[in-house]
């Protein structure tokens, strides 16, 4: 990696996941003094900039599962030149989508209404609240992902190597050992 | 039997067979890893996932099922074939319901590691997310349809090795599925006990045996600390319950 190249500018936000992707990300410890030498951070959980600009990279965590998870996504394929689906939810769906074979109403009905313990329920209806969609799905489903990093979370050494070799502009290339489903 | 050696070119190398061999199984004998799923050493092949595709003298077929004979030109790791078989492991992924985070048998699944052998970083097609019920009402198994590859190697064991006929394959295309041969439909009312060679044969996580889901911890199970290569070339097919090849 060279230093006098330009910074690559970094976006990266969590969707229908659990933030543990992120958390791994910062499992790359002391490795992200070096990596800040060459990414900066727009959006993201560790900026708390809320909209996303013009970036190099977008790295998106988690599925889809409800309409504004859509609206973000959507938002980070228009300003990213390279998106990248990061962890086991963004790829497949993963914990989320395991909902996809219930009703939703049914799900609904059952957490807010009829379940055990539940007393005085209501569905929340709230406007500010997205409505969630039918089924989860992975980000591809709905827009172009030029990058999978599959993993429940990615490890800690596949995000490095998967970010180093896109800071040094080779194709990342995750060895055995590397690609992990769980 | 001749003494005369026999061969054919595996990518161009020359690979000794023995009559009756199938050019998988040379190519296995001979060092050379061939990705599979429905394969299993101690059963007829039975050529349904296609994972192992080779192309002989220019034409495509399994090579689980092809007999190796003198003086074929197989192809093996050729791009295109490369990409086939990627995408044969990625249908499989996207039509059934694949969550490994959640899966006891992750780490023990063929299916992983031929998926980790082959490269593939998601499932490329759009998901099916298919509707397909859990049978838990065995007293000692678990049966998680969701992760079916209709291998037909549990049918094979139960038919050929437990002599019980306890599954079956039903259904045509998209919709052919695993079924268990009980008026009640449910693996309860079957005779299948924890000891049938059908219990042992799954390459995925669809036959588990309750209460030992977590016994050998994730990290630690043979794709964690094996390639699929690795185990398919030292001649087993696939994990033991203690995680070991």
């Amino acid at each position: 990696m060279s230093a006098a190249r330009k910074k690559l500018r970094v976006a990266t936000t969590s969707l229908a996941g659990c933030f543990g992707c992120h958390m791994s990300l910062l499992d790359i410890d002391e490795r992200l003094v070096e990596l800040l030498e060459y990414i900066e951070l727009d959006a993201s959980p560790l900026t708390d900039k809320k909209h996303v600009g013009p970036c190099d990279l977008g790295i998106v965590e988690g599925g889809l599962c409800n309409a504004e998870n859509v609206h973000v996504l959507r938002e980070f394929r228009k300003h990213c030149k390279i998106l990248v689906a990061f962890g086991a939810c963004a790829v497949n769906g993963g914990l989320p989508a395991q909902r996809n074979h219930l009703d939703i109403r049914d799900c609904l009905q059952t957490v807010y209404l009829t379940g055990l313990g539940v007393e005085r329920g209501f569905i929340p209806n709230d406007p500010e609240l997205p409505l969630p969609l039918a089924q989860v799905h992975p980000l591809h489903d709905v827009v172009k992902i030029d990058y999978f990093l599959p993993g429940c979370p990615p490890s800690a050494e596949a995000i490095w190597q998967f970010l180093t070799d896109l800071v040094a502009g080779r194709t990342p290339q995750l060895g055995h050992g590397l690609i992990h489903y769980d | 039997m001749s003494d005369e050696r026999k061969t054919f070119t595996l990518d161009g190398q020359d690979v000794e067979f023995t009559e009756g061999q199938t050019i998988l199984q040379a190519a296995l004998a001979s060092g050379t890893y061939v990705p599979s799923l429905c394969y299993h050493p101690e059963f007829r092949p039975h050529g349904s996932c296609k994972v192992c595709t080779v192309k002989v003298n220019g034409r495509t077929t399994a090579s689980c099922t092809t007999p190796a004979t003198a003086g074929d030109t197989v192809e093996l790791a050729t791009d295109d074939l490369k990409d086939l078989r990627k995408n044969l492991v990625q249908f499989l992924f996207t039509e059934g319901n694949h969550f490994c985070p959640s899966c006891e048998q992750s780490g023990n699944c063929q299916l992983q590691a031929v998926g980790y052998e082959l490269g593939v970083v998601s499932g490329h097609y759009n998901p099916l997310f298919p509707s397909r019920p859990v049978d838990a009402s065995h007293p000692d198994v678990l049966l998680e349809l969701n992760r079916c590859i209709l291998c037909e190697l549990c049918v094979r064991a139960s038919a050929l090795v437990d002599r019980k006929h306890v599954f079956s394959l039903s259904g045509r295309g998209i919709t052919k599925h695993l079924v268990v041969n009980a008026e009640s439909g449910r693996l309860a009312d079957t005779n299948l006990s924890v000891e049938d060679k059908a219990m042992s044969v799954c390459p995925v996580g669809v036959i588990l045996r309750k209460r030992r889901g977590f016994r050998v911890p994730i990290g630690e199970r043979t794709f964690d600390t094996h390639t699929a290569s690795e185990i398919a070339l030292a001649g087993a097919r696939g994990p033991t319950e203690d995680g070991a090849p």
